[in-house]
């Protein structure tokens, strides 16, 4: 259960720390903001995980080396174009319900994440529809699918799959990670290393 | 201190964020509890990422320097939890209050706090905090804020 915990928040952390990217440089007002706010509410659900397993989110969030994390490969791909951000956040939300969902019964907290969650959703699904037709989207899908897989367990794979509408193929497991983590690690943990010992926030 | 005083306390600090409201109204005190000279206050945030919780928890131990705070991050609170004078609050200040949950799933109905119309659309899913939607009156033709129902 902690390590299905830990790779949950481990995600939701560094969804959330990619999502912040887009601040200030989204294509349109609405979704500098939208993205802000995503990001805002999954760095929160990340800590509030991070505090059901110690005492100090920040230890669990800052000082492990970057091997240590437990996040699925889909998260911490630095997507600079829009179709695959939006294919992004469409996979994960969809993975994300059924995987939350699925913890709900066990975990509280997994309950009240949810209920912010369902506003994700919304603007996920807003986007599919609007994209869902256009080929860079699909190729966009398509490309993310394996990565996508990896996010969910195993028993949960079919399920995931009916929802998507894309046949189910070898996954992107979490326990390996891309390139694309230990540079995102160096620019996350890039405070917290050089402060000096006892510094306060 | 009896509880009755905490609670009156408690009524006098404003949501950090959305001032025309106190932390009672909100809905997110869970508890109060006193006994011999212990004061111990659960709280249970509004949305996770919510920056003002800490704000929150800080302002309890100015007011009440005898309470313990304890945050408590359960599912106990929904929108539901904000009190009817709290919504009558959000309305008068121009901030459209969360309807009930059930209601609101099912009717998706958004009324303008300016002129209740529900001839509104949705600008926005997200806005200044997490807890909040823009949305526009076609009524009146004024932009409002929307709190989310969760």
């Amino acid at each position: 259960m902690n390590e299905l915990l830990l790779g949950l928040a481990d995600d939701e952390l560094v969804i959330g720390w990619r999502d912040s990217e887009w601040t200030g440089i989204a294509p349109v007002l609405e979704e500098d903001v939208a993205f802000s706010s995503i990001a805002q509410n999954e760095i929160g659900h990340a800590r509030a995980v991070y505090q059901l397993l110690a005492d100090d989110a920040d230890v669990l969030a800052f000082d492990r080396s970057p091997e240590a994390y437990r996040c699925a490969p889909l998260v911490e791909l630095r997507l600079l174009d829009w179709a695959h951000t939006i294919a992004r956040r469409w996979l994960y939300e969809v993975a994300d319900e059924i995987r939350i969902t699925a913890l709900m019964e066990d975990v509280p907290l997994a309950a009240k994440i949810n209920r912010e969650e369902a506003y994700h959703r919304m603007h996920a699904e807003m986007w599919h529809d609007r994209l869902r037709d256009e080929q860079r989207f699909r190729e966009a899908v398509q490309e993310l699918w394996p990565y996508a897989l990896g996010v969910v367990e195993s028993d949960q794979r079919a399920e995931l799959s009916a929802r998507v509408g894309l046949d189910e193929v070898a996954p992107v497991e979490r326990g390996a990670h891309t390139d694309e983590l230990a540079e995102l690690w160096e620019e996350m943990t890039m405070v917290r290393r050089s402060a000096p010992a006892g510094a306060q926030w | 201190m009896t509880a009755e005083q905490v609670w009156a306390a408690l009524d006098e600090i404003p949501d950090p964020e959305i001032p025309v409201i106190s932390l009672v109204d909100l809905g997110i005190i869970r508890s109060v509890d006193v006994s011999n000279d212990h004061v111990q206050v659960e709280l249970t945030p509004t949305f996770l990422g919510c920056p003002a919780l800490e704000t929150m928890v800080r302002a309890i131990e100015e007011k009440v320097p005898e309470a313990r705070v304890e945050v408590v991050n359960d599912d106990s609170w929904s929108t539901d939890k904000i009190t009817a004078a709290g919504r009558e609050k959000l309305r008068a200040a121009g901030f459209a209050p969360p309807a009930p949950r059930l209601i609101q799933l099912q009717s998706q109905v958004h009324k303008c706090p300016y002129c209740g119309s529900t001839d509104t659309t949705l600008e926005n899913l997200f806005g200044p905090t997490p807890c909040r939607s823009l949305r526009y009156c076609n009524g009146c033709r004024q932009p409002f804020e929307q709190f989310k129902t969760i």
